[in-house]
């Protein structure tokens, strides 16, 4: 399994209610229901990775995230998820509000545009960071919020969000000791886990 | 006419009727004491009955699901390209049924076959049945099978919902339940097209108040109409501009009143083919039943807890351009069963068909739903090993 959906697992308790917003083709909440019992739902939009998930059993439902989750009942679910997909909505800041409407706590992963090396080639070259990471230009990305940690944080303390765990990753998802001496540079992926 | 069937065709096929004499009390209050049901069957029972799918007819559907009754057949059955040896719903695995529900005009008991107490045919006087009465037929049609649980329970449109209702009355008879282009209940635009259609049945002069099997007359003109009406609900707007646009039959304008643009020659064709097939007292049956279809209605107009008692796993299908079942009435169902807590997948399914897309093989359509019928054969419990 990816490193980060690994490190999420662990944060799930077993036989809760999850919701994972932008499945992907349903690895983590295949998991999560075989092992833990979870009982889960995926939103996706990309063709593949819905049949990907019909087929493996999962839970999905086609729905674009950006039109908002208004028909879920709040606090319905014991965790919402959203790995990897933050910055690709339109309104990241009411996502993360609605992620906290309807679950009790929410998983949150993106990349850090903090990092070191983004930093270095803005500084450097003068134009947005292009990297195997992140390999789109700026006019054909759909990553159209990205932040740093330190933004995300910033957030976390103007909307009375509570940050009950934070793990920093590289870009292959490893947890490195270095990592934590200083995050908003060296990390490349946040995982946190929120709550109001 | 086929030439020779295809390899993938279930070939040529028998209606079988099946005779019920327990009366069965519908929701009217009024009774039908004994029944006959026509019935399609393909594909081959398993030893411990588990591998069989109920698929569910539309308003104007049939037990003829696939495959042709004789070699002169001009079309195979209605989902020929859903059914079949190695199609989405594998006769190779599933044992498949359809039958003509109850109300119908196909050689099930309806309003065009002989009341046992007169002799006549019903007529006007066939009661009014609704979804939950034909769910009721269908479970005794299983016990006839031997079958205590479907392996699912399938429909488009009107058929849906019989899949929906399954899953409430008969929660622990099926194991997955599709609901393809349906919705939970009528809206009121929905009803009034369907009044359209039949004021234009009930005001033709051959309709003799429903009594016209005995006046050697048919309300032709009533049920083409109907038809028009409804075809036009079936199709979308971007689907009508592709496939007519204001094409002319000539190049000039008549200055008549005669049909002159495609779509009007088109929707004639349509209705006229119709009006002779289908019998206008089941048109007006068929109507009702959707207009009254309502499971939520008697849990408190909730539709969570009208599927809180629900066991299957659950997948709804709709289609972008439909508007007569929008994908957003699909949307209530699913939204309604996640609330509920049930196991739920949903997809949309991009076409410019309109209501209709549910009976055209659209690629996605096929992947995602051959995905889910992965699961329900997947689902089907492995027999026990003999002897032991």
């Amino acid at each position: 399994m990816r490193v980060d959906l690994d490190i999420i697992q662990n944060w799930i308790k077993p036989g809760t209610r999850v919701l994972d917003l932008g499945c992907g083709d349903g690895e983590l909440l295949s998991y999560l229901g075989t092992h833990k019992q979870v009982e889960g739902y995926g939103l996706e939009i990309n063709h593949d990775n819905i049949t990907a998930c019909l087929e493996a059993g999962v839970n999905v439902i086609e729905k674009d995230i950006d039109e908002g989750l208004a028909t879920l009942r709040s606090a319905s679910f014991d965790a919402v998820i959203m790995t990897q997909a933050l910055q690709v909505m339109h309104r990241p800041d009411l996502i993360v509000d609605e992620m906290l409407r309807i679950g009790k706590e929410c998983i949150v992963t993106f990349p850090n545009f903090g990092h070191w090396r983004a930093r270095s080639y803005l500084a450097l070259r003068g134009k947005m960071p292009v990297s195997k990471f992140l390999p789109y230009t700026w006019y054909n990305t759909p990553n159209i919020h990205f932040c740093t940690f330190k933004d995300f944080e910033r957030l976390c303390v103007e909307r009375n969000i509570h940050i009950l765990d934070r793990t920093v990753v590289d870009n292959e998802h490893r947890d490195r000791w270095w990592l934590r001496l200083w995050p908003n540079m060296l990390g490349e992926i946040a995982i946190y886990r929120i709550t109001r | 006419m086929p030439t020779s069937i295809p390899a993938d065709s279930v070939g040529l096929v028998q209606p079988q009727q099946l005779h019920f004499d327990q009366p069965l009390a519908l929701a009217s209050g009024r009774r039908l004491d004994s029944y006959t049901l026509t019935v399609e069957t393909y594909g081959t029972l398993n030893a411990d009955h588990s591998n069989a799918i109920l698929i569910c007819h539309a308003l104007s559907g049939n037990h003829h699901l696939a495959g042709y009754h004789s070699m002169d057949d001009p079309k195979p059955g209605w989902w020929d390209s859903a059914i079949g040896p190695g199609k989405v719903i594998d006769t190779n695995l599933f044992f498949v049924v359809g039958l003509n529900n109850l109300g119908g005009c196909h050689g099930s008991t309806g309003p065009n076959q002989p009341n046992p107490d007169t002799g006549m045919p019903y007529g006007p006087d066939f009661p009014i049945v609704t979804v939950p009465d034909w769910v009721e037929s269908q479970a005794r049609l299983a016990d006839r099978f031997g079958i205590q649980q479907w392996a699912a329970v399938i429909g488009g449109s009107l058929g849906g919902m019989q899949a929906l209702q399954w899953a409430i009355d008969y929660p622990q008879r099926l194991r997955h339940c599709i609901v393809i282009a349906a919705a939970a209940k009528l809206s009121a635009q929905n009803i009034a097209f369907n009044e359209v259609a039949r004021q234009a049945i009930r005001r033709d002069p051959q309709f003799y108040d429903g009594h016209y099997y005995g006046e050697n007359a048919i309300p032709k003109t009533g049920l083409m109409l109907a038809r028009m009406v409804g075809h036009i609900t079936y199709l979308s707007d971007d689907g009508m501009r592709e496939k007519f646009g204001r094409d002319m039959k000539s190049g000039t304008l008549n200055f008549d009143l005669s049909p002159q643009f495609e779509i009007e020659s088109y929707l004639q064709y349509q209705g006229e083919r119709f009006s002779t097939t289908f019998d206008a007292n089941t048109y007006l049956l068929m109507t009702k039943a959707l207009d009254y279809f309502d499971p939520a209605a008697s849990y408190g107009d909730n539709l969570t807890e009208a599927l809180h008692g629900a066991q299957c796993k659950f997948k709804v299908i709709s289609f972008t351009t439909d508007w007569r079942f929008s994908p957003e009435r699909s949307r209530e169902i699913v939204d309604a069963l996640i609330d509920a807590r049930k196991p739920v997948s949903y997809a949309e399914i991009d076409s410019p068909q309109g209501h209709d897309a549910f009976l055209i093989p659209i690629p996605r359509y096929m992947e995602v739903f051959g995905a889910c019928m992965k699961q329900v054969g997947a689902d089907i419990p492995r027999s026990k090993p003999e002897g032991r």
